[in-house]
């Protein structure tokens, strides 16, 4: 590695960790504009045009805020959770390719297989064989800031909170995990760049349906969000896990959190959605080589190419923030049956389909389907045996009470027999 | 039944744990805390996230409210009945105003009479809004919350178009109203009737058929209507359990009996069966302030007040021409009416239940006692039997079902 590329490597990593800051900061303002929309509210709009800096001022606010440390904390471990937390949430971001563009100025690299062509792709910072491995590592990380944190603080709903976080990350690491093994297993590797080359043709979400909704809500979940985010409960447990943090180190969890919905996102858009990829997105390449040149189809696809990857990722953030605005949340007991009792042996059954399917049908494309299929099938069949309760309508009408009453109409009010008062006392002042 | 009937204090939670002879932990939730509706303080005994023993612990909001009834005139404190149950003024003040004029044997024009339950019904409507929205929110439905206070919000409106106030409205006074309602308040509630029904229709199409909502509120909570009874819930805490009753109907005040409208009931007595009632009431109430509505508009102008002259004031005009008007003015302001020497009970549906109001006179012009039934205070009674080995979660959602208003818990 020459200094050149060692520059380029920093560079990117600073540009990065910048643009997930800055791109976290505009998720809460996205997130409360349109919370603001569902709801018939207008959301914050007074800092700076259509409230564009509000996210400044959150920020300002925050590191103006008294940094108070409780005296019963376990201070070291108090301090290091929220550094804890949120470094992995970046770090994550490592393997996720978010376009094409590499300095060979060559668009054509971008569609040839990775493992063969070799060219750097600069808008991915670490093209690792085992990038799909990292990711879990990495998020895997992740638990012990908010668990420590729960610890830390020394407070009871805090203790909850983490208590709630740590069994909650466990059980559904591992529903995340085998929806995604169908990814790997579909696409034969663990490099994220490979997997978005071989979705070229069909996206990932066709043959890995079942996987897909699967991922979705374990990944919701993952990321403590709506309507999984018993972790910090406000109206169970006041803020979880953060309740005793405040100033820039609250803001460290909050980051966190939201650092991991995009993440997650673009995790979703990789695996399932084609990750940078689009149809005619070559056919644009060849058009602006043969208009402009090399250099500018190289950029123009690049460009695009990263585009594209941010539209789809904006999906689904405005789908999260959908659900968190309609659906209530879901109960500690009932998240731990959905994750154990069905997440996980359909994550199983996805994994014995996708094996069986690839080496039973030869033809990829065929395949796909064929797993389309029974994913649908599958997903029927469990929402039918789902055990949810159905909406009764209990209310019947009374118009005489003496009508259909289960059982004597509660006897009328007794009076107090008080009597009446024989001695009254004076009145405070007399007036008039 | 009766001998098992246990309110958990305090004490008897956290003494053991102090003594440290228990293996749970004990959490104080509240006073302040997101999700109690006001300074509710709960002493939970946990073990885990299952709530093995809950104690209420009232009085954070004590004002002191029945005491300082007593040192006002009758109509003055009419203004402190609005302060108990913040979410429901009119209702409050209707049921003292009932009282006393039980007690000054006043009879009250049937304008007024229509009005006043069109306001109150209104009033129903406004205050389970509130507690839709709060009960949504504290499961974390957040859209709920919003859309309600929306409804509400038009609500109010009317309150403060008639009364000038839009919570502490004190509209409702001994003998009638404060002043007349203005002109266009009959188009204006009219808007309102409307819209609501559709309005009801999209708050259920978040929630009614919701997996989620269903999932934490059906079987959540459960009380028996026998116990429901032994522990004097009314309300629609009442009947959600299958009990009908209200008392609207069984003792109806204010002309109800003259109103077509039915009472909702549930079976089960959990949460959901609680919303499905509330719901419900929402509609019939709809129903009754319209009926009252076309009966406001049929009945034209008329007087606001009672036409006894030993509650109502002479009327402006007369005052200014008239020397024994402007004395009479001055003393019912200064001194006020003196009702004759005895004691009047009289209960109203209140939206939270049966609201009562217990006043003594001993003939001067300030009451000897008032006393309230507080429907809120013995509905949180139960608490503890509903949520015994639930999770914190559903307590949570119970509390908010229960619609308790702490101003009224603690009066």
């Amino acid at each position: 590695m020459n200094w050149l590329n060692l520059l380029i490597l920093i560079i990117q990593a600073f540009v990065i960790t910048l643009a997930v800051t800055t791109a976290f900061a505009y998720l809460t303002l996205f997130e409360r504009r349109l919370l603001a929309r569902f709801q018939n509210r207008v959301g914050p709009n007074r800092a700076g045009p259509g409230g564009f800096l509000q996210p400044l001022a959150d920020a300002v606010k925050l590191f103006f805020k008294e940094d108070v440390v409780p005296a019963a904390a376990d201070r070291p471990v108090y301090l290091l959770a929220p550094a804890l937390a949120v470094i992995p949430a970046i770090i994550i971001w490592a393997v996720i390719p978010f376009g094409c563009l590499n300095l060979n100025w060559d668009y054509r690299a971008c569609f040839a297989d990775p493992q063969t062509s070799n060219v750097w792709n600069i808008l991915q910072i670490a093209e690792i064989n085992v990038g799909v491995l990292y990711l879990f590592a990495v998020t895997g990380i992740g638990v012990y800031g908010i668990t420590l944190a729960g610890w830390a603080s020394n407070n009871k709903y805090s203790m909850l909170g983490g208590i709630r976080s740590s069994a909650q990350l466990i059980s559904y690491e591992l529903a995340l995990s085998c929806a995604v093994l169908g990814v790997v297993m579909t696409y034969s590797s663990l490099s994220t760049a490979q997997i978005v080359y071989q979705q070229g043709g069909l996206w990932g979400i066709v043959p890995q349906f079942l996987g897909f909704v699967l991922f979705m809500v374990a990944s919701t979940a993952e990321v403590v969000r709506a309507p999984f985010d018993l972790v910090e409960a406000e109206q169970e447990l006041v803020g979880g896990y953060n309740t005793e943090y405040g100033s820039m180190k609250f803001a460290l969890f909050f980051m966190t959190e939201y650092i991991k919905l995009i993440a997650i996102s673009a995790i979703a858009v990789t695996f399932f959605f084609g990750g940078w990829r689009f149809p005619g997105l070559q056919t644009l390449g060849r058009g602006m080589e043969d208009l402009a040149g090399p250099v500018v189809a190289s950029l123009v696809v690049g460009l695009v190419s990263l585009g594209a990857f941010l539209l789809k990722l904006v999906a689904f953030l405005f789908v999260s923030v959908w659900i968190r605005a309609s659906w209530p949340r879901l109960r500690y007991d009932r998240l731990m049956t959905l994750g154990w009792k069905w997440l996980l042996p359909l994550g199983l059954i996805n994994l014995v389909y996708t094996a069986v399917t690839f080496v039973i049908v030869p033809d990829q494309r065929l395949a796909s389907f064929i797993l389309l299929a029974l994913s649908l099938i599958t997903l029927a069949v469990a929402v039918g045996f789902s055990s949810v309760p159905q909406p009764v309508d209990n209310v019947t009408y009374v118009k005489d009470l003496r009508q259909g009453s289960v059982l004597p109409p509660a006897p009328a009010e007794t009076e107090e027999s008080q009597p009446a008062p024989t001695s009254p006392r004076q009145p405070v002042s007399s007036q008039g | 039944m009766t001998s098992t009937l246990h309110v958990p204090t305090p004490q008897e939670i956290t003494e053991p744990a102090i003594a440290g002879k228990t293996e749970t932990m004990v959490l104080n939730m509240g006073p302040h805390h997101p999700s109690t509706h006001g300074v509710l303080r709960l002493v939970l005994e946990l073990d885990g996230e299952v709530v093995v023993n809950v104690a209420p612990d009232v009085g954070y909001l004590h004002t002191g409210i029945e005491k300082t009834m007593e040192s006002k005139t009758y109509q003055k404190a009419v203004v402190l009945t609005d302060r108990m149950d913040y979410l429901a003024p009119l209702s409050n003040n209707l049921c003292y105003a009932l009282a006393v004029e039980k007690l000054l044997g006043v009879e009250i024009p049937e304008r007024v009479q229509v009005i006043r339950v069109l306001l109150v019904e209104l009033q129903r409507i406004a205050s389970h809004l509130v507690w839709l929205g709060t009960h949504a929110l504290d499961l974390a439905a957040m859209s709920v919350f919003l859309y309600a206070f929306r409804e509400r919000e038009q609500i109010l409106d009317i309150f403060e178009l008639v009364s000038g106030a839009r919570m502490m409205t004190s509209y409702i006074r001994i003998g009638g109203l404060a002043y007349d309602v203005p002109a266009d308040f009959l188009p204006t509630v009219d808007a309102l009737l409307r819209i609501m029904p559709e309005r009801i229709d999209e708050y259920e199409s978040l929630l009614t058929g919701n997996p989620l909502w269903l999932e934490r509120t059906v079987g959540v909570g459960v009380i028996d209507a026998e116990a429901a009874i032994a522990y004097g819930l009314t309300g629609a805490n009442l009947r959600a359990s299958g009990v009908p009753y209200d008392v609207r109907k069984a003792m109806p005040y204010s002309g109800y009996e003259t109103y077509d409208f039915e009472i909702p009931v549930g079976k089960n007595g959990d949460i959901y069966d609680r919303y499905r009632v509330r719901m419900a009431e929402m509609r019939q109430s709809v129903k009754i302030a319209r009926q009252a509505w076309e009966r406001l508009r049929a009945l034209g102008p008329g007087p606001h007040m009672t036409l006894d002259r030993k509650v109502a004031p002479p009327p402006k005009s007369e005052i200014t021409h008239s020397m024994e008007s402007l004395i009479h003015h001055f003393k019912l302001w200064t001194e006020g009416f003196k009702p004759p020497r005895g004691d009047a009970y009289v209960s109203i549906e209140s939206p939270r239940g049966i609201l009562g109001c217990y006043v003594v006179s001993d003939g001067s012009p300030r009451p000897w006692r008032v006393h309230f039934r507080a429907p809120s205070f013995i509905n949180l009674q139960a608490l503890a039997h509903m949520a015994k080995g639930r999770l914190v979660a559903d307590l949570v959602a119970l509390i908010a079902s229960l619609d308790p208003v702490l101003g009224e818990v603690d009066r």
